[in-house]
């Protein structure tokens, strides 16, 4: 069987899980019909409560596991219930969304039970009879091809985006509900969480903008941001920035699009020297164009573009502010 | 304070990937290398760690003998001696063979602290961190944008998704992964290069095999998900036949 791993807050789907049950359907077309039936399992309080969401699924059934300790996430907690889950169900693939908190305790949980752990992939396919896993590597350069090592269960994350939660199969009815056996033992749980917090309100809320022109390394100084300012101003853009351009403090935080900041889907996203490492592909592959102008032919962000200028930007931003405040 | 820093030497961001004969890797003898930028970022919070509780930073790295450039620079910055796990095998293992390449050198040493980046620029597994913690029995956070130790208790805010931060304590010793932008890198000084050059660097050997637990079938260009449409000329002509475009034919502007 393959067991899906769902993530909830608080009683809210992360949508995230919906992507890998329709990974998980495709993995067991890949794999056979014998690796099935999924079975998808939701941990932490609140598990109940997205249980029906899971059910509406074409899987064979949902388990939610709640108990003490599970009220708020750990990664020594969970380690602790999914291992439960893993050893009362023996699946062939334990299969979760490559979300912040999967990447927070899988490879521990991987580790703990001496298991191979396949991260952020973004396709399945069928090499030699058995199931084979495609991920990016070297910043997205590449695709790698991957079988896993030693025996099942395999673990493997599937990218936030790479399978849609729309193309997620739905069964006839709905799958049965069940609670899984898990009991925690509290002591052993190291870390203690606070609350979730903002850090400030967001001044912008770059997923409503229209158009966006985001800024990344190949700008290379603060001084130069202007640059980018005014081919935002001149497109009717909003500015936003990948993550180095944040850290370095040129633009805030608030203006950062990919996996730690914002996601956008708007009608058009310009990316100037933006190389398209995938942490910020995730955030913007689902805007409608894309244009992407960088000095690299070779940069990633060229494969998700729909229009490409290989060029220096330095040059090309003005032609294009000039261009623009023509009509 | 005993602080360990897990150090990965990565090819550089502007290095262009050609792959060997059977297409299962690149072609190393091409490849200029440097530090993996996440653990940079560790570096500079172990060396700030030290200045504020004092103690020790020992740099950590698993890999062949050319990684030796990586740990020389960490000491350059500042880091106080080495710890080297060497074998040709390494250049190409996994987070979980380089966990274990590590783990029985760095459980002798009882570090308080161990920190390493998020993910490497490289494989990107993500794993390193969190397989280590275990291996060593410490707990673990990651993805870690502020580290506030207080005698044996740590405070640690961690990075969740879309702007949303969490405080978590736990006891040391423990293990986290740093995000990058957490501070500010410093680059090393003439003098520190000079300093480096007399600092210990230990190299262990691999404790046994090296082992993956996942083996790369094929490695290739990644596949268009896009048809890209490539507009050439001068600036002033790409410029004028993109905006064309984008009002006429994508009908954005």
């Amino acid at each position: 069987m393959i067991l899906v791993v769902a993530e909830q807050h608080d009683g809210k789907l992360n949508r995230a899980s919906l992507e890998a049950i329709a990974g998980a359907q495709e993995l067991l077309t890949a794999a056979g019909a014998s690796a099935g039936p999924i079975t998808v399992v939701v941990a932490g309080n609140g598990a109940s409560r997205v249980a029906g969401d899971l059910a509406a699924a074409d899987v064979g059934g949902v388990l939610t596991a709640e108990a003490d300790g599970l009220s708020d996430y750990t990664p020594d907690a969970w380690v602790q219930a999914i291992r439960q889950v893993i050893d009362q169900t023996s699946p062939q693939y334990v299969i979760f969304p490559h979300t912040y908190q999967t990447r927070d305790y899988a490879p521990a949980l991987a580790a703990t039970i001496d298991r191979a752990l396949i991260t952020d992939v973004i396709g399945v396919k069928q090499v030699g009879g058995a199931a084979a896993f495609s991920r990016p590597m070297f910043q997205g350069k590449l695709t790698a091809d991957v079988a896993p090592v030693g025996d099942a269960p395999y673990l493997i994350t599937f990218q936030i985006g790479a399978f849609r939660a729309d193309a997620m199969k739905r069964g006839a009815s709905a799958a049965a509900v069940s609670q899984a056996n898990v009991t925690i033992d509290a002591a052993a749980i190291r870390q203690k969480p606070e609350a979730p917090f903002q850090e400030a309100k967001q001044a912008v809320d770059l997923s409503q903008a229209e158009r966006i022109v985001a800024v990344g390394r190949g700008i290379k100084t603060q001084e130069n941001i202007p640059i980018a300012e005014k081919l935002a101003k001149a497109f009717g853009a909003e500015l936003a920035a990948s993550r180095p351009i944040c850290d370095n403090g040129w633009l805030p935080m608030e203006r950062q699009i990919g996996s730690s900041g914002q996601t956008v889907a708007p009608k058009l996203y310009v990316a100037l020297g933006i190389s398209g490492a995938i942490q910020h592909l995730v955030g913007m592959k689902g805007a409608r164009i894309i244009v992407a102008i960088n000095k690299d032919a070779e940069a990633p962000i060229f494969e998700v573009a729909d229009y490409g200028i290989q060029g220096d930007i330095f040059e090309i931003a003005p032609a294009l502010v000039a261009e623009l405040e023509k009509s | 304070m005993k602080i360990a820093v897990c150090i990965k030497q990565v090819p550089t961001r502007e290095w262009q990937p050609r792959l060997n004969e059977d297409k299962t890797w690149v072609r190393e003898q091409d490849v200029s290398y440097e530090m993996n930028e996440p653990d940079a970022y560790a570096l500079e919070e172990s060396l700030r760690l030290r200045e504020k509780h004092g103690g020790e930073v020992v740099v950590c790295s698993a890999g062949p003998t050319r990684v030796q450039q990586v740990i020389r620079e960490a000491l350059a910055r500042g880091a106080d001696r080495a710890i080297h796990v060497e074998d040709a095998a390494l250049g190409a293992a996994d987070a979980y063979a380089a966990a274990a390449a590590l783990a029985p050198a760095m459980a002798e040493e009882q570090f308080d602290l161990i920190l390493t980046g998020l993910q490497s620029d490289d494989q990107g597994h993500a794993q390193f961190g969190p397989v280590l913690a275990t291996r060593l029995n410490v707990p673990h956070s990651t993805i870690i944008m502020e580290v506030l130790v207080d005698g044996q208790s740590l405070r640690v805010k961690r990075e969740l998704e879309g702007g949303w931060f969490q405080h978590i304590a736990m006891p040391l010793p423990a293990l986290l992964t740093i995000q990058s932008g957490i501070n500010q890198l410093r680059y090393a000084t003439l003098k520190g290069i000079m300093a480096a050059k007399k600092k210990d660097i230990k190299k262990v050997a691999t404790p046994g095999a090296v082992v993956s637990r996942q083996k790369v079938l094929a490695l290739y260009a990644p596949t268009k998900s896009k048809q890209t449409t490539m507009i050439g000329g001068s600036p002033a002509e790409a410029a004028k036949e993109l905006v064309k475009r984008l009002r006429e034919e994508a009908r954005v502007l």
